[in-house]
């Protein structure tokens, strides 16, 4: 649970100021709070999900397939929605070239260079990059 | 490029020639027979090949339909025969016998594509010949958090009268604490 399986930064401005692993947990712990939050919270259980969240300087987007695999998408604040962004690069990235893959085995860390170039073909084709 | 790419080439790539599927599933299913000894240990390995198909085209599955995750077992079942057998095997089998606490239900399939050309040597009485797809069940609903248990019970190869494919939900997984590491 919670392994980061690719990771790739497109204009960054600042480093953060830790490892990559320690932000990879602190993301996933951060992630984990929020969304039993939001479950706890919820009118309707079982029917909630996190979608985005935004400070005055970036946004968060946050989609999770059925089984569990989650995109995390981090723009500036003044993005849209991103929700069918991030469905899209579920079903015509992870699932096309990753999961089809038959060398990758699913939930390990995607290493294929076609998957990193068609991913970065889609982020660049988006019209808020 | 996946190999169903590659089979349909012609025409809609989701497309592949019905009886050509047939018989490569039959050419596993008979290289399974030659290397394995008993009906039990073939079944085994056919479930087992399912399984790993089920994990990873239950991916395919949800990026392609759409679906939201199942507020009930019973919605699962129903999304199993009428969406997802359509959408790989272009059948539906009809969801039916449920147990009264809800766990158990059986598909029963009219046709089975897998099966057109075949007839079951009489050395083999035990053979689950459509086994695969068990394995597919199990390890696409596994990857939904949904463990289940899954087995012929009838098969018209065998002699009766109609294919039963029993499943049964065993747990729900629940998803994963927070990593123990974690400060």
């Amino acid at each position: 649970m919670g392994d980061c399986i690719y990771y790739k930064q497109w204009n960054r401005t600042k480093d953060a100021a830790m490892s990559q692993d320690e932000e990879f947990k602190l993301m996933y712990g951060m992630l984990y709070s929020i969304k039993s939050f939001a479950k706890r919270l919820s009118p309707q259980p079982g029917k909630e999900a996190l979608r985005f969240f935004k400070t005055n300087q970036y946004k968060l987007h946050f989609y999770e397939a059925p089984t569990g695999l989650k995109l995390i998408l981090i723009t500036s604040a003044d993005a849209g929605d991103m929700d069918s962004t991030l469905r899209s690069l579920y079903s015509q990235i992870y699932v096309e070239y990753a999961v089809k893959n038959p060398k990758y085995t699913p939930s390990s860390e995607i290493t294929s260079e076609l998957f990193a170039a068609k991913l970065d073909q889609f982020i660049r084709s988006q019209a808020i990059f | 490029m996946s190999l169903m790419n590659v089979l349909g080439r012609a025409g809609d790539s989701r497309k592949v020639n019905g009886e050509l599927f047939a018989f490569m599933y039959g050419s596993l299913v008979t290289q399974l027979v030659i290397d394995y000894e008993t009906d039990e240990a073939i079944n085994t390995q056919l479930e087992k090949m399912g399984y790993n198909i089920g994990i990873r085209l239950i991916e395919d599955f949800l990026a392609r339909s759409g679906v939201a995750r199942c507020v009930d077992f019973r919605e699962t079942a129903d999304v199993v025969a009428k969406l997802g057998f359509k959408q790989f095997l272009g059948i539906q089998p009809a969801v039916t016998n449920w147990s009264n606490d809800g766990k158990d239900f059986s598909l029963i399939f009219d046709n089975n594509p897998l099966c057109d050309f075949v007839e079951l040597p009489a050395d083999h009485p035990n053979l689950s010949y459509s086994n695969l797809l068990c394995g597919v069940i199990r390890g696409a609903l596994e990857m939904v958090q949904m463990k289940v248990e899954c087995k012929f019970v009838q098969d018209v190869l065998q002699g009766h009268t109609t294919t039963e494919m029993r499943v049964r939900l065993l747990e729900i997984i629940d998803e994963g604490e927070l990593p123990s590491n974690n400060t």
